[in-house]
């Protein structure tokens, strides 16, 4: 025992105190950031507003198109030829025609632009005169705003499961979220420290060390101290990017909202100054309340998604399929790693290893679509695929019976993988220079001692 | 207590195609360098892992100190392993002290004798240089301390001068015969035979899975002398005596003449001295001593 723990401490201390280690645990969370900085950023600067101007022949629409944060509409009277020759100066991007016989023809808008009408412009130029055409036609049919108003209804829907016969709300959209997330950390978790065991193990063999340390300890002893210091090495650097990452993301979406919002006063601004002097004391006093309502209330939507997922569960249950996942798949990247004599090699005996996790990651994105479908039911028990498809269904909510099937199956299938693994190894570490193929690794698995 | 540091008694060892060890016993002595020979693929290897508990025997006994061998005996045991190696990150001073509390030391003590030792081959500045940025002989020096850090009863070492130059080889075997001065044992497996005949004073011949021959080194030799002499003499013609047949006359460089006689069977080298004297002039006379070459491949032969 006190052997094991002087190998866990040597495997941990050499990888964390690598510079790539280093580097990648600080990098990671940068560049997350810096994914993010460039959304919020190409956001940001995409906000150009552009200046429409509107020659509205019929004078239906006078005031009814609204300007919005891309698009500020200017009604004029002047003549086309005129209007047209504005175009490009003093911003003005866009000109919209709108024909006399509007209402009876429903066709001879014309946009004009200097670069190129966009779709958007167009849907919404499209937009607002057909709706126009809709209130007017409906009012001359005898039907009041009013009545238009309250027949308009916001309609949220709440998903709630069924469990344990009480209801509980639940958030489909987050847990989706979760879930993916999490499933999406186990797969790379599998696949990054996995392979750092067996390129550990492929060192220790090709550079001679194997067979002066395992004259003092047991090889077990060796490849479960290997196993157990990378998996710190993982949580350490998992637990360092979710805390850097969640420090980046904070400090970052200060800064990033402090932006938007400057941004989006001056968008009101400019909007404000195309309105009449009482609308704008109005607007005004919006605006004031507005922003913090909305941070408010984006803060606790997010807060009530969350609460309605079982966390405390998740949080559990992530740190169970992370290690139980990261422990069947290690030793078995263990066992290739002393079958071979260098990294080139391992190829031919990755495949098998790597299909089952590849796979459960492409079934994953089925199982969020339909948590309890038969195959995400089934996927959820085989151990080679439970650490992610689980993961993928628990913020769903998933019967107990289940998790606890689950569970039983991977401890079984890691202990299980992990004695495979021994087999291999104590014969493999000390095989030099030959090439090994799968009939050989079967026999090893019958030598005995 | 036993006068004997490990006995291995009928130990057999079969791989899939082949078998490794049959019924091989041996008997290494206390405080004595013991020899393990024998031509590449004869077991020497599986032996020395079986003595060391990397892998099991499927048959047989191994004592270490009169009691069965257990996994305690590992922190008595120190062994360079012919494939050996360093981790080549890892600084040299947390490197010895890695492998020594692996073989049971606490750190305390392990800093304590890896001071002495560092003095001892001075490579104080060593301690904290990466392996890698060592030459291949400064890492077989940091091998060398690790196997005997520790102060084991029983010190095993494979083919330890392979890729030594010539001045670490000797600082390792001087180093060695003091080993033995303290009283630990050495079994030292090799193919140079140079080394046996200056170290061992007790040697295992194995060959093909099996011990051809163990003893002291001095008996065996004796058992596989040629009885044969060498005479230089001047002049004269030598004819085949009572005691003795030529095999062989040829000329030195300096005329002299050199015959190779081939003793009677129970005659002494007196007696054919004084047979030869009265013949020609004599220069020198010696017996044919067998070297250790002779013996390794006369018994590997014979076993074939």
């Amino acid at each position: 025992m006190k052997n094991i723990l002087l190998i866990i401490q040597r495997e941990y201390l050499a990888r964390v105190r690598k510079k790539s280690f280093i580097i990648m645990t600080i990098l990671g969370p940068l560049l997350i950031g810096a994914m993010y900085a460039v959304v919020i950023f190409a956001a940001i600067s995409s906000i150009d507003q552009k200046q429409i101007l509107v020659k509205d022949e019929s004078g239906l629409f006078k005031g009814k198109f609204k300007s919005s944060e891309e698009f500020v509409f200017n009604f004029s009277e002047d003549n086309v030829d005129k209007l047209k020759s504005q175009l490009g100066k003093d911003k003005k991007d866009a000109l919209v025609i709108i024909p006399e016989n509007i209402m009876s023809e429903g066709a001879g808008v014309k946009i004009f632009a200097q670069k190129g009408v966009s779709l958007e412009l167009q849907n919404k130029v499209e937009g607002a005169i057909e709706k126009e055409i809709e209130t007017i036609k409906l009012t001359e049919a005898g039907i009041t705003k009013s009545v238009l108003e309250s027949a308009k209804m916001n309609v949220k829907s709440e998903t709630l499961s069924l469990s344990e016969g009480s209801e509980k709300k639940s958030s489909a959209a987050a847990a989706s979220i979760v879930g993916g997330i999490s499933a999406f950390l186990i797969y790379l978790a599998v696949f990054i420290y996995g392979a750092q065991v067996m390129r550990g193990i492929t060192e220790e063999k090709t550079s001679r060390i194997v067979e002066v340390i395992i004259s003092s300890v047991k090889p077990f002893q060796l490849l479960i101290g290997k196993i157990v210091g990378v998996a710190l090495v993982g949580l350490t650097q998992f637990g360092l990017w979710i805390v850097l990452s969640s420090g980046v993301i904070f400090f970052g979406g200060k800064v990033a909202s402090e932006k938007l919002m400057a941004s989006q006063n001056a968008i009101s601004q400019a909007q404000m100054a195309n309105l009449p002097p009482e609308a704008q004391e109005m607007a005004k006093k919006n605006m004031k309340m507005s922003p913090g309502v909305n941070a408010a209330g984006g803060m606790s939507e997010v807060m009530n998604a969350l609460d309605t997922l079982p966390v405390a569960t998740i949080i559990i249950s992530f740190l169970f399929y992370f290690l139980g996942g990261y422990l069947l798949y290690s030793a078995l990247f263990g066992a290739v790693g002393a079958a071979v004599d260098s990294d080139t090699d391992t190829q031919q005996f990755m495949m098998p290893i790597t299909i089952p996790i590849i796979a459960a990651f492409m079934m994953a994105q089925f199982v969020i679509r339909d948590p309890n479908s038969n195959l995400a039911i089934w996927t959820s028990m085989i151990p080679f695929t439970s650490p992610i498809i689980m993961m993928v269904r628990i913020p769903f909510g998933v019967p107990v019976w289940q998790i606890i099937i689950s569970v039983i199956l991977l401890i079984g299938g890691f202990v299980f993988t992990t004695w495979l693994a021994a087999r291999i190894y104590r014969v493999g570490i000390l095989m030099y220079g030959k090439k090994v193929t799968w009939k050989e690794l079967g026999k090893w698995l019958f030598y005995k001692g | 207590m036993s006068e004997n540091i490990l006995e291995v008694r009928n130990v057999v060892k079969n791989y899939a195609n082949h078998t490794a060890l049959s019924e091989v016993s041996l008997s290494v002595p206390k405080g004595v360098i013991y020899g393990l020979l024998g031509p590449n693929g004869a077991g020497k290897t599986s032996l020395i892992r079986i003595v060391n508990q990397i892998t099991a025997p499927d048959a047989g006994d191994i004592l270490f100190d009169g009691k069965p061998l257990n996994e305690h005996n590992i922190y008595e045991i120190g062994y360079l392993p012919e494939e050996r190696g360093l981790y080549k990150k890892m600084k040299v001073g947390e490197h010895l002290l890695y492998l020594a509390r692996l073989k049971g030391l606490n750190k305390d003590q392990a800093m304590e004798k890896l001071k002495e030792w560092f003095i001892k081959f001075d490579i104080k500045t060593w301690w904290d240089k990466h392996i890698e940025d060592l030459s291949k002989g400064m890492q077989q020096k940091i091998q060398f301390v690790a196997t005997v850090l520790h102060e084991p009863k029983l010190i095993i070492l494979d083919e330890p001068f392979s890729g030594f130059d010539p001045i670490n080889a000797t600082l390792i075997k001087d180093e060695i015969l003091e080993l033995k001065e303290k009283g630990s044992t050495i079994i030292f497996s090799t193919h140079r035979m140079e080394s046996v005949e200056e170290l061992c004073d007790y040697i295992a011949l194995i060959n093909n899975s099996k011990k051809v021959l163990e003893g002291r080194k001095s008996d065996i030799k004796q058992q596989y002398k040629s009885n044969t002499f060498t005479v230089e003499f001047e002049k004269g013609a030598l004819k085949d005596g009572n005691s003795y047949a030529i095999q062989n006359v040829s000329t030195t460089s300096d005329g002299n003449q050199l015959a190779v006689i081939k003793a009677v069977s129970g005659v002494q080298g007196n007696q054919i001295l004084s047979e030869l004297m009265q013949q020609v002039e004599i220069k020198l006379f010696k017996e044919d001593v067998a070297s250790m070459n002779d013996v390794f491949i006369k018994a590997v032969n014979q076993s074939n």
